[in-house]
């Protein structure tokens, strides 16, 4: 512990006596995991405004916060799931604070070639590769909330599609965050490997129960081997009182393909952030997205393209909308190192503000070492067209409903990476509810 | 009672006074036009009679069926009948067409106490609309207005017209950019929607509208004031010597 008063914050309370309980306390790599992490996290501190890449989100304000360590605490009961996920017919895997549900999940009924594991029983049982897997997603650089969940590592799930595996029917992970009374805090870690030549679609939908404020600070690391396909899909619909950081980092081997798709709908705070490298020749690595805030929510979308080697290419298309004094991020670099020649990358943020508190904060940035390469950036923020929406209201149109579509066609073209229409349908649909809800407070 | 009774309607734009004292009277089943120089006011007073920000009306009144319109918002004076037939219709790429028409009929039929289409019904009714009116089912899937020829666009608005029903029609240039061979499926349209329930109010610069959609009266806007009202031979007259004349009285 370099630094004494690190300890003494309340998100660290009690941590010494907690890590002996921990899973794989005792084994060497797991304990150094944690203490790096740990160490880690004491010299960078709570992220904020002096942290580069925390320039704009700062969570040192729920720092006082004494949320009790979810590992620590018993798993609460859950009811029933929690409205507000996707609603999809898929694999269902239940995760609560972050810990796997076998109960509520079809971890039984999985096809051939899919293997899901809690993390806890992966670290019990010595998975083959699970110190190599886990230790690859660095938490070198600024990254104090990935140091903090290695700092905590215990829960997560671990699934594995084998060479080869085509998984027709789509995968959802349900993370629900549970804080009845007390602020809670939990870091799940998960891991998902894809191998050679496989292909599946992974939803993720994050809801929650009760009323206590809680972070959820979860990191992924996937790995795509040579030709998978990934399609990745993730809604986040929290509470008012919720911190969200999350942290994912992918890897994608030869003409790999790997498609994001993250629409945040609500929570008090979120970081999405998504690092993906790109080192295997003619990759191809999607990340689109869309953000809708209102009230005090704070939005924060932080993406790092890494195009390692050459001939890959990479398309981001995030957008936004903020209203009242929502607060959207967006940090998108892309970098091509020397020998990525043929690299192909675009880059894309939208802000609609659709009123005068409302604020974005984007920093677009290219680094290219490389002499053939096609790349590009582009960053606007912007109100709603005035001509538009007259257009509308002179039909006969509402003005609510008419800024709801002006809305909802800005958002559209985020949905572009989502080719299955009924998929696309899915989450259109929740775009529109957030904004009829928006429209019947705001006439309210 | 007249359908539409503009007196004495003044407007500015940016403090700069536009319409000084406009009046005018439009009987249900007429058509009149307005024509005019650049400048005259033209486009103002069709913004004014559909209630867009930045207008501000400064005295006078219009009426609709005897109700006056000014102080209410485009969308309610939509629902009450008005019809603006933009110049330069909007493009509005993302949102598709139907979806378009069909929030708006519904809003419209809503405000009018009537039941709202379900999905079948409004495409039953907007398909035999768009037959009747030259519009494609292309055009309909699209975003609206986006992409749009100028003829498209036009056509795309006198479906608007038509599926709303309204009973005043404001066309504004609506002839402007049009071959010849668009210029008369758009007039024809427009002749479609003539009916004893309805009025139609055409601006335009010039004559060639008016060969097609013969007007009952038209009006010489000059200055932000009616200045001559006459015949449909009155647009000949002025095909013929321009707006010189208004100018010198003007001197």
């Amino acid at each position: 512990m370099p630094d004494g008063t690190i300890a003494k914050l309340p998100l660290l309370e009690g941590y010494e006596s907690l890590v002996p309980d921990l899973v794989g306390a005792g084994i060497d790599w797991v304990d150094g995991l944690r203490r790096e992490g740990l160490a880690r996290f004491g010299e960078l501190g709570m992220p904020g405004p002096r942290v580069e890449a925390w320039k704009y989100t700062n969570l040192k304000w729920i720092e006082r916060t004494e949320f009790a360590s979810g590992v620590a605490v018993s798993q609460p009961e859950l009811e029933a799931l929690p409205p507000g996920g996707l609603e999809i017919d898929a694999i269902r895997l239940v995760l609560v604070n972050g810990r796997l549900r076998p109960s509520c999940s079809d971890c039984d009924s999985l096809p051939a070639g899919v293997s899901v594991i809690a993390l806890h029983n992966a670290v019990v049982d010595g998975l083959d590769g699970l110190e190599r897997r886990i230790s690859e997603m660095a938490c070198g650089h600024d990254m104090p909330m990935l140091a903090l969940n290695a700092a905590y590592l215990q829960d997560g799930v671990v699934i594995e599609i084998a060479d080869g595996v085509v998984v027709e029917k789509p995968i959802h992970l349900i993370f629900v965050s549970l804080a009845k009374d007390d602020p809670v805090a939990f870091h799940p870690r998960n891991l998902i490997t894809l191998g050679a030549g496989s292909a599946a679609t992974i939803y993720e939908s994050h809801v929650c129960v009760g009323g206590a404020s809680y972070l959820s600070n979860g990191a992924a690391s996937i790995r795509l081997e040579e030709e998978a396909v990934l399609r990745h899909r993730k809604l986040q619909n929290e509470s008012a009182k919720a911190y969200h950081v999350s942290a994912v980092a992918v890897t994608l081997g030869t003409r790999a393909n790997y498609e994001n798709y993250t629409l945040h709908i609500g929570g008090r705070l979120a970081r999405n952030e998504i690092h993906a490298t790109l080192e295997g020749r003619g990759a191809n690595c999607s990340l689109y997205g869309a953000y809708v805030g209102q009230g005090q929510q704070h939005i924060d979308t932080t993406t790092f393209v890494d195009h390692a080697v050459p001939e890959c290419t990479s398309r981001e298309v995030y957008k936004g909308a903020l209203d009242h004094n929502a607060r959207g991020v967006f940090q998108g670099k892309i970098l091509v190192r020397k020998n990525a020649q043929k690299t192909d990358g675009h880059q894309l943020n939208k802000a609609l503000l659709l009123s005068e508190g409302a604020e974005i904060d984007a920093k677009p940035e290219l680094e290219i070492y490389a002499d053939d390469v096609k790349c590009s950036h582009g960053a606007t923020a912007g109100e709603l067209d005035e001509e538009q929406l007259f257009y509308l209201r002179s039909r006969g149109v509402p003005e609510a409903e008419a800024r709801g579509l002006l809305v909802t066609a800005f958002l559209e073209e985020s949905l572009e990476v989502i080719r299955e229409e009924d998929c696309r349908d899915t989450f259109r649909e929740i775009i529109s509810n957030w904004l009829a809800e928006r429209c019947e407070q705001r006439e309210a | 009672m007249a359908l539409l009774e503009i007196n004495d309607l003044r407007a500015e734009v940016d403090g700069k006074e536009i319409l000084k004292g406009i009046n005018l009277k439009l009987d249900a089943g007429h058509v009149h036009a307005i024509m005019g120089p650049n400048g005259s006011g033209k486009s103002t007073l069709s913004y004014v009679l559909s209630g867009r920000d930045g207008y501000e009306v400064t005295g006078g009144e219009v009426l609709l069926d005897g109700e006056n319109l000014l102080g209410m918002s485009p969308e309610e004076r939509a629902c009450k009948g008005v019809f603006l037939g933009f110049q330069y219709p909007v493009e509005i790429p993302g949102v598709p067409g139907t979806t378009f028409l069909k929030t708006a009929v519904n809003a419209v039929r809503r405000y009018r106490g009537e039941s709202e289409f379900d999905a079948m019904q409004f495409v039953k009714f907007v398909r035999a609309k768009a037959k009747e009116f030259n519009v494609s089912e292309d055009m309909l899937k699209r975003a609206v207005n986006s992409g749009f020829s100028g003829g498209e666009k036009k056509r795309n608005e006198i479906l608007q017209m038509a599926v709303l029903e309204p009973r005043i029609a404001i066309l504004d240039e609506t002839d402007s950019g049009l071959d010849v061979d668009a210029l008369k499926l758009v007039a024809d349209g427009i002749n479609e929607m003539r009916s004893p329930d309805r009025a139609i109010l055409m601006i335009t610069h010039y004559q060639r509208l008016l060969d097609y959609v013969v007007p009952d009266l038209i009006h010489v806007l000059f200055e932000g004031q009616i200045v001559k009202s006459g015949p449909k031979e009155l647009a000949l007259e002025l095909e013929k010597e321009g707006y010189f004349q208004f100018f010198e009285t003007a001197a």
